[in-house]
């Protein structure tokens, strides 16, 4: 019994690789160690700080991990369970970023709602893990697992907004409808264990192809891929299962909804990209059309839905619905070229939302974001008003902005497959939902608005900061595309094993 | 650094300069504090100003004899896409740019926008920069953004400083465009990726157009979603609704841009990415288009003749009189285009003079009505003269500017497309029709008291409106200078329609007779004289 146990051995370990993610763990449990042990209390900015740094120094391993990779090619860690490669390190830059952008936009907004700062950064920092986790995972169990941490860190900041109405109601509903996802992805794994031998997806990859070459796949890995898919579709919120993302957003703390819209969906997106492009890249005939189809649904729900809407955070989270769409274009498209140009469309929309959230979490400070709210802010605060018009501009797809580049890319993947149905429909659609995107610039713009009795609007230096970053980026990027683009052409995931 | 250092060569980036100055008066005026009146104005006058001299300055150094693109600037853009900032001028977009550059700076000093002058010159200067964007660029990537861009600035003018229903028209405005433009962006990727030769991607222009790699089937389903975009914006009937609404409700100086600039993206667009990229399809499609611009002739004639409110009127007059541009375009003869590209300009300058006229006796009277208005001309009769010189412009009296383009559209159109010229002649006499009929009944007439109160055209107004009186007699009495310009251009164009389809012109109508039909550029001299014969 002790003999088999010393023969144990523990497989190698690159610990410098996973560093990103022990950085982001680390800050959780200081923010929690040093704030609960503290003979006297904390302030707040003390975790917002240590969220912010840890996230930075994330991204900074990360970048010279990419260095590495560039240089000496990716690799596999922790017995080919953990990928390091573009892909994994384009999403550790991605989500550290939204990170620092949610903390400091959370900041102000935890002081305000009288929430625990340090277990909102914690959360934060660990939910972020989780979806690094997922998005480097090359195995399913791995991959699992990092999504269970992101959605279980979700979850209960969606709660943090207990006392109001909405807020119990959002988290009950995301908590439900999450969990409820989880199980159907859960059996999508089973099933594509049980019909590949291996839960790691080096070996799908290799069993499938080669099967795929052989005999046509046997029913159960097309039932299991289509459960993944189902339960892929509820993470990144894409039509017909969307239902619980307005409420969500609408109910949670605008940081939380922008988070949740962003780094959320990024590592959705990335677990999809990973198991179902990359390891099932073979059965490319039993997704591809699927995905197109709900990219089409997704695109229609979003803009019909949101142009019906009165609330703004509601007008978000069906346009998050619509972005979710085109992303899947790039996604359906099943090439190289169209999953680099998902990337840089996810890359592109997390900074629009997350700056439209920290707009919206200035103006609305108790529950509702009726539209009326937004008129005449251009004449309370220009500059606030000029920003969140660049972010919904950007969404609209307007040029000059990151957002029309990210259009342009993930249009011109289908364009080139030669699948036009969806990439007229995703245009046409983009003008429904340049109306609603009008209406907020129309009520901000109002020169007939009466704001002389409006409360006074307070911008948080943080906040300010982060929404200028994030104007900044989107036409920076808007711009001079380019090293974005080629940064996402590097980012593709290698699946590869040993190191 | 850069700048002084090419310019000692002959190619210093003017024309990126054309775009850049502007967007740099504007983000400049953006970032002043607003606790300084009259600064944003003049500073607005400035930049304008500037790229106006730039814009002169290229037409003088302007090669007569040269079909070809001239000052070209081509840099990398985006190298992983095959995109690169490409901008050139040729006959076809010259006055068009030249236009560009006067109208603003003459639109900022002239007109009051009534209210929050600094986003207002931001906002002008933008669209500017856009517009001059448009015109150069020789990329698709590069023009549709340009394209797509100027929509903002126009959407800010129209909904920040226009009339009552301004939200609605701005927004109208907004959607069509882009919904044009919606088909446009996935026909440009098409076009692209089915045309990718070893050279990998390309978005340029002529590459694109000297490669046609298309099938006949897919290139005419492309040039249709290029074309419609185009006709949005022309408009052409039955997809102009967005127009007199926009007009209607801009301030005078956006109807103003609108008028003179913008709605010559649409047929600057038909000739440069309809005609010279889709050759064959154009040809394929040409009865289709000259038919719905004969028909935006005369349905626009007949609405305008109808309206009650007198900037509507001129709204709809623009309507028939980018018919007349269609017509031309697609008559597919020297002439018939040369004239549609004249006539670009004439247009804007006489409607453009009508929409600050109207601006003027709306803030005299407070009303567009016509049936509140009534022998002004007793009260104002400097005003009703400059009206009247600006409206027998716009109705195309010979002399004055627009006779010389409507000419000879109608000439050119004549030899190829016979039985729609004689209709589209029609709607000169109903364009006679309704804006004489207009003035009589504003200008002449029993004036009551409010007419007589009505004041007379001031100093400063007279100033404003003096370049568009000269410009109207000018290109009325020797538009040879412009002509000789756009021909080389417009020939070339028409040889590439040659090369690439079935399609022959008519001889008798060359303008430029070649005795050598292949070396036919270099005929311009001669023009002058036999253009006497026509």
């Amino acid at each position: 019994m002790f003999a088999q146990l010393t023969q144990f051995e523990s497989p190698p370990v690159d610990f410098f690789s996973l560093t990103p993610l022990f950085i982001l763990v680390g800050g959780a449990v200081v923010i929690m160690l040093v704030t609960s042990l503290s003979p006297r209390p904390i302030p707040g900015w003390f975790s917002t700080a240590v969220s912010v740094a840890a996230s930075a120094g994330a991204a900074v391993v990360a970048m010279v991990l990419w260095n590495d990779v560039r240089e000496s090619g990716p690799y596999s860690t922790v017995s080919d369970a953990i990928g390091i490669d573009g892909f994994s390190l384009f999403f550790t830059v991605l989500v550290s970023l939204g990170v620092i952008a949610t903390a400091l936009v959370g900041d102000a907004y935890v002081r305000r709602e009288h929430i625990a700062a340090p277990e909102f950064h914690a959360l934060l920092l660990t939910a972020a893990t989780g979806a690094i986790v997922m998005a480097s995972a090359n195995d399913l169990v791995v991959m699992f697992i990092g999504l269970e941490s992101l959605s279980i860190g979700l979850y209960i900041l969606a709660a943090m907004q207990f006392r109001r109405p909405h807020g119990r109601e959002a988290a009950m509903k995301y908590f439900v409808l999450g969990a409820f996802s989880s199980a159907f992805l859960l059996y999508g794994i089973a099933l594509v264990y049980g019909t590949t031998g291996s839960t790691s997806l080096i070996v799908i990859r290799e069993r499938t192809s080669s099967l795929g070459a052989m005999v046509s796949p046997s029913e159960l890995l097309i039932v299991g891929i289509a459960l993944l898919l189902v339960g892929f579709a509820f993470k990144v919120a894409a039509a017909p299962f969307h239902f619980w993302a307005p409420d969500v957003y609408e109910g949670s703390g605008s940081p939380v909804s922008g988070f949740m819209a962003s780094v959320a969906k990024a590592a959705a997106f990335a677990g999809l990209l990973r198991v179902v492009v990359v390891a099932l890249g073979a059965n490319e005939g039993d997704w591809a059309v699927p995905l197109a189809v709900l990219s089409a649904i997704s695109i229609i729900v979003g803009a019909v839905m949101a142009i019906t809407q009165n609330d703004v955070k509601r007008m978000l989270a069906f346009s998050s619905v619509g972005h979710a769409g085109y992303i899947l274009v790039g996604v359906q498209a099943a090439t190289a070229e169209g999953m680099s140009s998902a990337l840089f469309y996810l890359f592109a929309y997390t900074f629009m939302v997350i700056g439209s959230f920290a707009v919206v979490s200035v103006i609305g400070w108790d529950n509702g974001h009726p539209i009326e709210r937004y008129e005449g802010l251009a004449k309370r605060r220009p500059w606030l008003a000029g920003a969140f018009t660049v972010f919904l501009l950007a969404q609209a797809g307007v040029p000059m902005t990151a957002g029309f580049v990210a259009k342009f890319l993930v249009i011109k993947s289908a364009v080139a497959e030669e699948i036009y149905w969806l990439a007229i429909l995703a245009m046409v659609a983009s003008v429904i939902t340049a109306f609603m995107y009008l209406r907020i610039v129309m009520a901000m713009w109002a020169r007939d608005a009466d704001v002389d009795d409006a409360p006074r609007l307070a911008v948080a230096p943080a906040t300010a900061f982060v929404v200028a970053a994030a104007v900044a980026i989107t036409l920076v990027y808007g711009i001079i595309p380019d090293s974005l683009i080629e940064f996402t052409r590097d980012a593709v995931p290698a699946l590869v094993a040993g190191n | 650094m850069t700048m002084f250092a090419s310019s000692a060569t002959s190619s210093m980036p003017i024309l990126t300069w054309l775009i850049l100055l502007p967007a740099v008066g504007a983000a400049l005026i953006a970032i002043l504090p607003k606790s300084m009146p009259g600064l944003h104005r003049q500073l607005g006058v400035l930049f304008s100003g500037g790229a106006a001299g730039l814009s002169i300055y290229v037409a003088t150094q302007f090669d007569t004899h040269s079909s070809g693109f001239q000052f070209e600037t081509i840099q990398e853009w985006i190298p992983t896409l095959g995109i690169s900032w490409h901008v050139g001028v040729d006959g076809i977009s010259l006055w068009l740019v030249v236009l560009t550059g006067l109208i603003f700076p003459i639109v900022l000093a002239g007109i009051d926008p009534h209210g929050d002058e600094k986003s207002y010159t931001a906002w002008m200067l933008m669209l500017q920069a856009g517009s001059f964007g448009a015109f150069l660029a020789l990329d698709l990537f590069m023009f549709f953004v340009f394209f797509e861009i100027v929509l903002v600035p126009m959407y800010m003018l129209i909904s920040g400083w226009g009339y009552a229903d301004r939200k609605y028209a701005a927004t109208k405005f907004f959607l069509y465009t882009m919904f044009g433009s919606a088909l446009m962006l996935v026909a440009m990727l098409t076009l692209v990726s089915l045309s990718a030769g070893d050279g990998g991607l390309t978005f340029d222009l002529v590459a694109l157009a000297e490669r046609q790699a298309l099938g006949v089937n897919t290139a005419r389903w492309l040039f249709l979603a290029f074309a419609f975009a185009f006709a949005i914006k022309v408009p052409v009937a039955p997809i102009h609704t967005w127009l007199p609404d926009a007009h209607t409700q801009a301030p005078t100086g956006g109807s103003v841009i609108l008028a003179a600039v913008m709605l010559k993206l649409g047929t600057y667009g038909l000739l440069r990415f309809g005609l010279y990229l889709f050759p064959e399809a154009s040809v394929h499609f040409a009865p289709l288009l000259v038919t719905v611009g004969v028909i935006g002739i005369i349905y626009g004639a007949i609405v305008a003749t109808v309206q009650g409110d007198l900037k509507r009127l001129v709204a709809y007059s623009s309507v028939a009189h980018m018919g007349f541009i269609v017509l031309g375009t697609f008559a597919f003869t020297t002439q018939g285009i040369s004239g549609s590209v004249l006539q670009m300009v004439n247009h804007g300058v006489s409607t453009g003079a009508l929409f600050i006229l109207v601006g003027m006796l709306y803030e005299r009277r407070k009303t567009r009505a016509i049936d509140e208005l009534s022998g002004i001309q007793k009260a104002a009769p400097i005003f009703a003269a400059v009206f009247t010189v600006s409206m027998l412009s716009s109705v195309g009296l010979p002399g004055l500017n627009g006779f010389a383009g409507e000419f000879l559209i109608l000439i050119g159109s004549f030899e190829t497309r016979r039985w729609w010229t004689v209709v589209a002649a029609a709607g000169v006499i109903l364009a006679a029709l309704y804006l004489l009929w207009a003035y009589q009944r504003v200008f002449h007439g029993e004036p009551t008291d409010a007419d007589l109160e009505t004041p007379e055209m001031r100093g400063s107004e007279a100033l404003l409106m003096l370049p568009f009186i000269a410009a109207m007699v000018f290109l009325g009495v020797y538009p040879q200078p412009l002509l000789e310009r756009i021909e080389p251009s417009v020939d070339a164009l028409v040889t590439h329609l040659e090369e690439h389809t079935d399609y022959e012109r008519p001889e008798d109508v060359v303008i430029v007779p070649s005795d050598e039909p292949d070396s036919s550029d270099e005929h311009v001299d001669e023009s002058e004289s036999e253009e006497e014969d026509h």
